[in-house]
């Protein structure tokens, strides 16, 4: 029965069969909200799709033998770790969760940049180490402040279980973690004003400046389940109870997740690119002043329980 | 062969590829004029985006290559090489008089084009600088070509 359960949540929902149309509608609501802000008219919602299918089906540019493992490998790895993230999503009531199920969860979460930044270096190009340099430093800096919002969550719900968390971390801790958490979105989905690794126009396309066809494509799917997987993450973690009747859960998940590309849009809209030092200065000292807030209640919610 | 004898699965694809169209931009010495005016396209008024144009910075990601400028001798090795990396299908686009003709560079020692004696172009857009309706025609005849071509080439596999 978990066989089951494990194989339709990787597979259907929160997995692939969801993830992607709904990756793809998501980027597309981002495109076109950005166009609207730009009083422009924006492609149609559906252009994420018809962008990877037309790269799936370009004929790449033969390369060394020696480099093909690495072209297909990286972005297969980052679609199957997304995947991954995808399915231990806590979009139900967990029967199926075990303990430190959290840790894994931010693992696979953080494997899609790691193999980001693996390319760039791969690829060789100089606008690809570029990126994948800065990549590097922004994820670090947003990763010290999103695990310390996590340690501060697991802390005041007293286990690192996800079900556990979600149904039982206090409000004074959960709101300052949730602003961290949001505060590290934009950089997480490399959106505007931290869109430093893929700033085009600058480094060209980052670490992907090399891939080509295909292997773009399926860095453009990997994208598009990265944005669920994150934005699913947030919101699965905001929603404190959860009803047992999947008619209910589902669609609350489906339409926050949604809900929450628009904000994120609008201030990727609204801001410019900042520099590596600005964007790393703003998220050491306001993400890690969030995240020291919300350590701080976790730790004054566990001694007053004593 | 007739569209209709197709399966889905390509008609899929020949229906992404007329939608989702990525250009890279190489100037290869020109003065500027036909860049400003491309990158016009662009802008709100005339906004490409909303026919899935969109320009790409990496031209192993682009479909169609559009040049400016008659091809100095120092930017020819670039062409060469930008022209290798994009990947199959792709059209090649020139911009303005320049590529086409060389225009007021013609015989000059440093200019080592027009375009065609160095990569096969498919379109040219004439004007000097052309307008951006031009432009947009220029790259509207190059989506049909691209199309056209994928049917050329899978009709030359089978």
């Amino acid at each position: 029965m978990s066989v089951v359960r494990a194989f339709f949540a990787l597979l259907i929902f929160p997995g692939l069969l969801y993830a992607l149309p709904v990756g793809w509608l998501m980027m597309g609501i981002a495109r076109k909200l950005k166009a609207r802000c730009q009083r422009r008219i924006g492609p149609p919602l559906c252009q994420p799709f018809w962008d990877a299918v037309k790269l799936l089906a370009k004929i790449p540019v033969r390369r060394r033998s020696n480099e093909v493992p690495l072209y297909i490998g990286l972005p297969l790895m980052a679609v199957a770790t997304a995947v991954g993230a995808l399915a231990m999503l806590p979009v139900f009531r967990g029967e199926s969760s075990f303990v430190g199920d959290m840790i894994v969860l931010v693992g696979l979460l953080e494997m899609p940049p790691l193999c980001f930044i693996l390319a760039g270096y791969a690829s060789r190009s100089i606008y690809g180490e570029v990126g994948a340099t800065r990549e590097a430093v922004v994820s670090i800096a947003s990763n010290v402040p999103f695990l310390a919002a996590l340690v501060a969550m697991g802390t005041a719900a007293g286990s690192m279980r996800i079900s556990q968390i979600v149904s039982s971390t206090p409000w004074i801790v959960r709101v300052p973690a949730l602003l961290t958490i949001l505060f590290c979105m934009p950089i997480k989905m490399r959106l505007n004003p931290f869109s430093l690794a893929n700033a085009e126009q600058e480094v060209l396309a980052g670490p992907l400046t090399e891939f080509d066809g295909p292997r773009l494509g399926l860095w453009e799917i990997a994208h598009a389940l990265e944005w669920v997987a994150l934005t699913g993450f947030t919101v699965a973690l905001a929603i404190p109870v959860r009803s047992g009747l999947w008619y209910v859960d589902a669609p609350v998940f489906v339409l926050l997740s949604i809900a929450l590309v628009v904000p994120l849009t609008l201030l990727a809209s609204a801001t410019g690119r900042l520099k590596l030092g600005q964007a790393t200065r703003l998220m050491w000292k306001w993400g890690g002043a969030a995240a020291v807030l919300a350590l701080a209640a976790a730790f004054f919610v566990r001694g007053g329980g004593h | 062969m007739s569209a209709t004898e197709h399966g889905l699965l390509y008609r899929l694809v020949e229906r992404a590829r007329r939608r989702s169209v990525w250009l890279y931009h190489f100037n290869a010495g020109a003065c500027n004029g036909c860049d400003i005016e491309f990158i016009s396209c662009l802008t709100p008024r005339y906004d490409m985006e909303q026919a899935g144009i969109r320009l790409e910075g990496s031209p192993r990601h682009a479909d169609v290559l559009c040049v400016s400028g008659p091809v100095t001798r120092n930017t020819r090795a670039a062409l060469e090489t930008i022209y290798e990396q994009l990947p199959e299908p792709k059209v090649v686009v020139a911009l303005g008089s320049c590529p086409a003709t060389c225009n007021v560079f013609a015989g000059s020692p440093v200019v080592d084009g027009p375009i065609d004696k160095i990569v096969p172009v498919d379109i040219y857009v004439p004007g000097c600088p052309p307008r951006p309706h031009a432009i947009l025609d220029g790259v509207g005849r190059a989506i049909e070509k691209l199309a056209q071509r994928k049917a050329a080439a899978e009709a030359g596999e089978e």
